[in-house]
């Protein structure tokens, strides 16, 4: 039975989940942009159908045969109907036709492995090869810790595709969505031509406990999210999610090529 | 099997291995550099605020052939280690790493990092100045030079930290050596809730020298069953023996061959070989 009320993880507030639910799941009390499916934020974005799925069939690798490893891995397969944390795709938005990536906290905390490393780098690639643009919503805790050394590789090997789709004369822009940290910001997440995040997002390479322990003093207010790194020069803008569409659609048109 | 596939004589647990890696007693990136390079010139500063002092880097000659040489160093302890954040470096020190190897690049001079850190340094002017940036940044400039690039392994290969100077060519490791995407410690917090099963979840990674050579991450694994002078020995030989096949290729073979190390990475399934 689906929930009739929703608590803001951020601020506790308890919404009405059809509320809730017009409000782009945005909190209406703190403006928390929290979790939303890879399926509503496909809605969201793209032009009703146009999001036709690529390498979707992709799916579990156990390298380093990790104990534990598939059977979680399965728990949230079967729970988000996933194959993997990564879902990609051709889309249109407004008069444009783009390659776009969505990674999913929901499955696994996002977290890149083999797969995920693999269909990152498939985009890039296909996306030289046609001739469009790339847009990417990132979130998640990082490297897959289960795949081991093969997680780490991931981040040279989709840095290695965008630096190669960086000839292609198309933008990349990257949309930085709540968290975006350890391998996946330290790599792919933070090589768009244009980085975009939404309000109050975590964003950062190192956790803020491990921080915390490494000074022995309080972190600064607001440390590590969006609002921190745009004071501190690290990204281009912050875009709520009611404006996303709408602003992807002109950063496009300011790219679109007449050559084409 | 490959006749390079060492077979560690004494089975030695993993544990036991991080531990003596991080001794303060196993030798440094830089006593490794002194034995093997000559007229080593230390060049300073990112050229815009700061000399991150984890990071040591110039130009030196490996023989006849000049080079540029960029260590992750850990100090000589007590105070010089401390300066050095502890072989942490700043996203100062990977901007510093770059800037070398840019101009490494525009002179057509190979390019050897050593690699030795616990990670990137977790701080807050650390993050405030982008060091997400500044790794993901080197990665995506690395796989751009067109310039020969060896990486070695020395001690501790900590995660992203490290990769920022492994995007290579070539990538090696002492026999010790372990490469790992997250520590014992940081993987038993997360799986267990406690680091002190940081022992069990060593066992788990598989970052030994063995199981990456095995796993083709690596290319090249240096035997450490010697003194230290024969190990700078051996692995100036193979060095050199590399390079002087790298230096065959031209800038693009060399883009392309390191493209590729990093692309098929993965394990021997059919859909990561197109």
């Amino acid at each position: 039975m689906e929930d009739l009320f929703i608590k803001c993880p951020k601020c506790g507030q308890v919404h009405d989940m059809e509320e809730y639910r017009n409000n782009l799941f945005v909190c209406s009390h703190c403006n928390s942009n929290n979790y939303i499916s890879t399926s509503k934020r496909i809605e969201l974005l793209v032009n009703p159908n146009s999001f036709v799925e690529i390498n979707g069939e992709l799916s579990f690798q156990d390298p380093i045969k990790f104990p534990g490893y598939e059977e979680k891995f399965y728990k949230f397969k079967n729970r988000t109907g996933q194959n993997e944390a990564i879902v990609t795709g051709f889309a249109t938005i407004g008069d444009y036709d783009i390659l776009l990536g969505i990674l999913d906290a929901g499955f696994m905390m996002g977290s890149m492995g083999s797969i995920v490393g693999e269909k990152v780098t498939l985009l890039f690639e296909e996306a030289l090869s046609r001739d469009l643009p790339v847009i990417m919503f990132s979130a998640s805790g990082g490297a897959r810790m289960q795949e081991g050394m093969f997680s780490l590789m991931q981040m040279a090997k989709t840095a290695a595709a965008v630096e190669r789709y960086s000839k292609s004369n198309n933008v990349y822009i990257s949309v930085l969505t709540n968290p975006t940290t350890g391998g996946v910001c330290a790599s792919f997440a933070f090589l768009g031509d244009i980085i975009l995040a939404e309000p109050q997002a975590v964003i950062g390479f190192a956790g803020a406990r491990v921080i915390k322990q490494t000074i022995g003093e309080e972190l600064p207010e607001g440390f590590q999210t969006s609002e921190y790194l745009l004071e501190h020069g690290l990204i281009d803008s912050i875009v709520e999610r009611c404006d996303m569409k709408k602003t992807l659609i002109k950063l496009l048109k300011f790219h679109r090529r007449d050559d084409v | 099997m490959n006749s390079q596939d060492i077979n560690i004589g004494v089975k030695q647990n993993v544990w036991e291995k991080i531990k003596e890696i991080r001794s303060e007693y196993r030798f440094k990136s830089m006593d490794i550099v002194a034995q093997i390079f000559d007229d080593f010139f230390e060049l300073h500063g990112d050229r815009h605020s700061y000399d991150d002092k984890a990071i040591v880097g110039g130009i030196a000659l490996l023989d006849d052939i000049p080079v540029t040489v960029i260590s992750e160093y850990k100090g000589i302890g007590g105070d010089d280690s401390k300066i050095r954040q502890y072989g942490m470096p700043l996203p100062e020190g990977y901007r510093k790493a770059l800037r070398q190897m840019k101009q490494a690049d525009k002179f057509h001079r190979p390019i050897i990092c050593f690699i030795d850190t616990p990670g990137a340094y977790p701080g807050v002017s650390a993050e405030a100045h982008g060091q997400a940036e500044a790794i993901a940044r080197n990665l995506y400039e690395m796989a751009a030079l067109q310039v020969p690039v060896i990486s070695i392994v020395v001690s501790e290969g900590g995660s992203g930290g490290a990769l920022a100077l492994g995007v290579a060519n070539r990538v090696f490791m002492l026999e010790k050596a372990t490469y790992s995407v997250v520590s014992p410690e940081g993987c038993a917090s997360i799986l267990w809730k406690t680091s002190k099963k940081a022992n069990l979840a060593s066992e788990y990674l598989r970052l030994t020298s063995n199981d990456l050579f095995r796993f083709k991450i690596i290319d090249k694994i240096i035997s450490e069953d010697c003194q230290f002078t024969d190990i700078c020995r051996n692995l100036k030989k193979a060095l050199k023996d590399e390079l002087i096949n790298l230096m065959r290729l031209d800038g693009n073979q060399l883009k392309n061959d390191r493209y590729d190390k990093f692309r098929y990475i993965g394990p021997p399934h059919i859909i990561f070989n197109k």
